[in-house]
């Protein structure tokens, strides 16, 4: 390969050339068009979905002004997390500190909205000032009786993967806070969904159909009370495990919750997630109401899926995601679809998931991490891909190089996950790939 | 109800600003560097703030949209981004290969004190700049000012890097544009050209974020003022800036550096302020005025009668930015409607003093807030005080309008959720005809939906 930073060669291969492992958990290289965001970005991601607690952003006005409203978590009650409130920083109080503000901001938030709990969000610059941001929120909990928690997520200290570790940190500080709650025979918490277009709404189904109480959800359509009863649940179930493994750790640990790592997307991953959670409570009753359920459904849907996957045989894909175990159920369910993965990358993946990704792809297929936009068109180019999996800045890149593009970030619009989402997702994909506007393209 | 929590009280704040009508200054930055050719806008911070304004101009122009990042580490934070820059200066140019680097700082390195000017110098030196390229930077820290001050910073570093003046003036004008859609840019340039005059255009971002889908991606378009221009700008008759707030700094300096006199108008939105710029253009150009451009004034006028009777007493409420707000005010005052609330989150004092200049003697009512505690929560509440009938403004008013059953009229930036301001202008004659015929039909509309079905009529 030529033509890329030079430095960025460990961070590209080709399955079957390259044999060295990729590395990964780097840096973006100084001066590089990166489609990453920041540690903020991610603390931000993971706790926006929590309707009921205050988001304060301490920092000057652009972080929070990028962060209002733009990812389509659903809430089916409060609101409140989709206003978007910063202490809007000014150069006198980068001059003198900001704390005074942030105080100021905080109890009049509270007084007004009565949310359950506050997560205060720091962002770069005050990392470099200095603001004791922790003992703000200290003695806001104590005069104001809730939980007031410093997301201490200034942007440098690392990448987006970071932000997810903090976001964690902020969790784990309410659970196991409320005791008195006797949870069913049955229960889990649901990890790392976040109710894009109310995806966990659909699994929320599939687990009452299998007599699975749900106890919380971190974060999507998410309560501050059901995450301080989290540790009464038996089990932890995982999705997106870049973003909050951590916390399934943490909770391993302190309270001796077992979890177990999951996707919901494509149906080999749906049926078999659900098949694990009924395995891990060893009652055959629940077995046999998965089988149904997974049955029932797929007979449904793989009928359905036919005439997608005849249009779509032998069409080739390139994804670019923000976790790479996303990207490895993209893999599958597009195989499914009769497609075959050409480029696949993330912002954020790490060794596990590169080696995983590597095992399931098939030869010459170009597997990146943290890539760019010039990489990106050129490894299009030499794979002929029909078809861009990506986020909000890679879609018109997609679109001028004549691709079709599916969105599997938070601005998608469809519910993926679950058969339903399984069903969405081949309809987009065709819809796309197959539009009559590639027709026009000279 | 999605801002059910906004009271019609309006209460003092002094600590918070809630759901901002501003973004930061990089965002302008950026965007005025993506109107030169061959031009890669660069962050020099860390890298949320770059992707966060890269995604933030995608959304709105729906094109792809470039920009390098410093990459801040933890370490720099403590020893300064000089590192950063210097290989990120050697990195764009060996692999992305612009014309030209147009770096602007962030909070963060402007919070540790890098000075920007003198890294660049150290680049120069150190020959990490190769032969006929260039790296130009602006400071553009976001706790002063707004996204129209790091667009106004941004221009007046091109001018003051590039432009030159060498013993022999050229017949042409420059026209500074103030922070207007690629559509009006291309707009700006028609008018320029039915007036036979010679321009320069900085900056000009049709032909970079409005480009024709060809299936193939070229991360440097045709458009955007090139170098050379910048350069001849030096040379030209006059200046006509448009927009105080965007392009006054760029003007002075061009008139510090190369004397080049400038005058300072408005962007020409609606009526009076299109005449006032086609006046300065003609005056500049030492050129008359085409019939062509009369018929088509003549044309906003007709349409101006024919609709006054259902635009007439309307009450506005209207937030963004000054150089747009201002004529846009001033075309509705003109319409005998009522821009009764204005609010812009870029501070200046000048903002409400000219406002309510324009208000005064026919909406003396009007509510005129800029700064910081302008945001979209007052102007909620403003309005639970008392009612509007249409709301001009960015996307982030589709909350209210929804709440309060407002029909609502898209303008300015971001617009993220509908299309059409890339190619559409609202400057010139024929734009004030475009901002007429959307403000009729979101007000119409509404009518016919909602009208009682005795009242509800087939014609106008
Ligand atoms: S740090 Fe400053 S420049 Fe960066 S996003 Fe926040 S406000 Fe904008
Ligand atoms: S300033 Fe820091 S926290 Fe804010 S957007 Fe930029 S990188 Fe992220």
């Amino acid at each position: 390969m030529s033509n890329y930073l030079k430095d960025r060669e460990s961070q590209i291969l080709t399955k079957g050339n390259d044999a060295a492992e990729i590395s990964c958990d780097k840096k973006s290289l100084a001066g590089s068009v990166s489609q990453r965001a920041c540690v903020f970005c991610g603390s931000r991601v993971v706790l926006y979905p929590i309707a009921d607690a205050l988001h304060v952003i301490h920092g000057p006005v652009g972080c929070a002004s990028y962060t209002w409203d733009i990812r389509g978590s659903l809430s089916s009650g409060p609101q409140l997390h989709r206003l978007s409130f910063t202490t809007d920083l000014k150069e006198r109080d980068v001059v003198f500190g900001g704390e005074k503000k942030l105080y100021h901001a905080l109890i009049e938030l509270i007084d007004k909205h009565q949310p359950k709990a506050a997560f205060v969000f720091s962002t770069c610059i005050i990392g470099v000032i200095g603001d004791d941001v922790e003992a703000v929120c200290r003695q806001v909990t104590k005069e104001k009786g809730i939980d007031v928690i410093p997301v201490m997520s200034e942007g440098f200290n690392g990448t987006k993967k970071d932000g997810y570790k903090i976001a964690c940190g902020a969790l784990s500080k309410l659970v196991g806070t409320n005791n008195d709650y006797t949870p069913s025979k049955y229960s889990i918490n649901i990890l790392g969904d976040f109710n894009l277009a109310g995806e966990l709404w659909i699994l929320a189904e599939y687990y009452k159909k299998l007599g699975v109480e749900i106890i919380s959800c971190m974060t999507g359509d998410g309560r501050v009370e059901q995450i301080r009863r989290a540790h009464k649940a038996s089990l932890n179930v995982v999705q997106c495990s870049g973003s909050i493994m951590h916390l399934a750790k943490e909770m391993k640990e302190k309270y001796d919750i077992p979890f177990m790592k999951v996707s919901y997307f494509g149906i080999e991953d749906m049926s078999e997630a659900l098949y694990e959670v009924a395995k891990f409570f060893k009652d055959d009753e629940m077995m046999a109401k998965a089988r149904e359920l997974v049955t029932n459904e797929i007979s449904k849907l793989l009928p359905a899926l036919q005439p997608y996957r005849q249009k779509l045989e032998g069409k080739k894909a390139a994804i670019y995601v923000g976790g790479a175990f996303k990207a490895i159920s993209l893999v599958k369910a597009l195989r499914l679809l009769g497609m075959k993965t050409v480029v696949v990358g993330s912002q954020t993946g790490n060794a596990e998931d590169y080696k995983l990704l590597k095992d399931l792809c098939d030869e010459g297929t170009i597997i990146v991490d943290d890539s760019n936009p010039n990489e990106l068109s050129e490894f299009v180019k030499l794979t002929g891909a029909n078809l861009f999996i990506g986020g909000v800045k890679e879609r018109p890149i997609a679109h001028k190089l004549g691709l079709g593009f599916c969105d599997h970030n938070h601005e998608r619009k469809e519910a993926l996950a679950g058969y339903v989402g399984m069903m969405n997702f081949a309809k987009e994909v065709y819809a796309s790939v197959t539009s009559p506007v590639w027709k026009f393209v000279k | 109800m999605l801002l059910r929590h906004t009271t019609s009280e309006v209460k003092e704040r002094k600590a918070l600003t809630v759901n901002p009508a501003k973004t930061c200054q990089p965002v302008g930055a950026m965007y005025a560097a993506l109107g030169v050719h061959g031009c890669l806008p660069h962050s020099h911070g860390s890298q949320g703030c770059c992707s966060y304004h890269r995604s933030t101009l995608t959304r709105h122009y729906k094109e792809p949209v470039m920009a390098a990042t410093s990459s801040f580490t933890e370490g720099s934070s403590v020893f300064g981004g000089q590192a950063n820059l210097l290989q990120a200066i050697d990195n764009i140019f060996g692999i992305y290969d612009p014309d030209i680097i147009a770096v602007h700082s962030t909070c963060l390195s402007e919070t540790i004190g890098d000075d920007l000017g003198q890294i660049v110098k150290k680049a120069q030196d150190d020959g990490k700049i190769p032969e006929g390229k260039f790296v130009v930077q602006a400071s553009t820290p976001s706790y002063v000012g707004s996204h129209v001050t790091g667009y106004a910073n941004m221009l007046e570093a091109f001018v003051k890097y590039f432009s030159f003046k060498t013993d022999e003036k050229l017949r042409q004008v420059n026209m500074l544009s103030g922070w207007v859609e690629p559509s009006d840019m291309r707009e700006l340039k028609r008018i320029a050209g039915l007036m036979k005059l010679k321009t320069v255009l900085l900056p000009d971002t049709s032909d970079v974020l409005d480009t024709p889908m060809d299936g193939t991606y070229k991360m440097y378009p045709k458009g955007g003022t090139t170098r050379e221009e910048i350069v001849s700008m030096g040379d030209s008759m006059k200046t006509v800036a448009m927009g105080e707030w965007a392009t006054k700094s760029a003007a002075v300096a061009l008139d510090n550096k190369c004397k080049v006199p400038f005058e300072l108008t408005d962007v020409p939105i609606g009526l009076k302020a299109t005449d006032r710029f086609i006046q300065a253009l003609s005056t500049a150009g030492k050129v008359s005025i085409p019939e062509c451009i009369a018929e088509e004034r003549g044309k906003l006028v007709d349409v101006i009668t024919d609709m006054h009777q259902y635009l007439y007493g309307k009450r506005v409420a209207l937030w963004g930015d000054p150089d747009t707000l201002l004529p846009m005010i001033e075309f509705l005052v003109d319409m005998d409607m009522k821009p009764v609330y204005v609010v812009s989150g870029t501070p200046g004092k000048k903002f409400s003093a000219r406002a309510m200049e324009i208000l005064e003697a026919k909406v003396p009512e009007a509510k005129v807030r800029n700064g910081a505690s302008a945001d979209m929560f007052l102007m909620h509440q403003w309005i639970k005080e008392e009612p509007v009938d249409l709301l001009i403004g960015n996307t982030y008013g589709k909350y209210i309008a929804r709440d309060e059953g407002i029909p609502f009229v898209r303008s300015g930036f971001p617009i993220i959720d509908r299309i059409g301001h890339s190619y559409f202008p609202t400057v010139g004659y024929l734009g004030g005809i475009r901002i007429l015929e959307r403000m009729l039909s979101a007000i119409m509309d509404k009518i016919d939906a909602t009208s009682p079905e005795e009242s509800f009529e087939l014609t106008m």
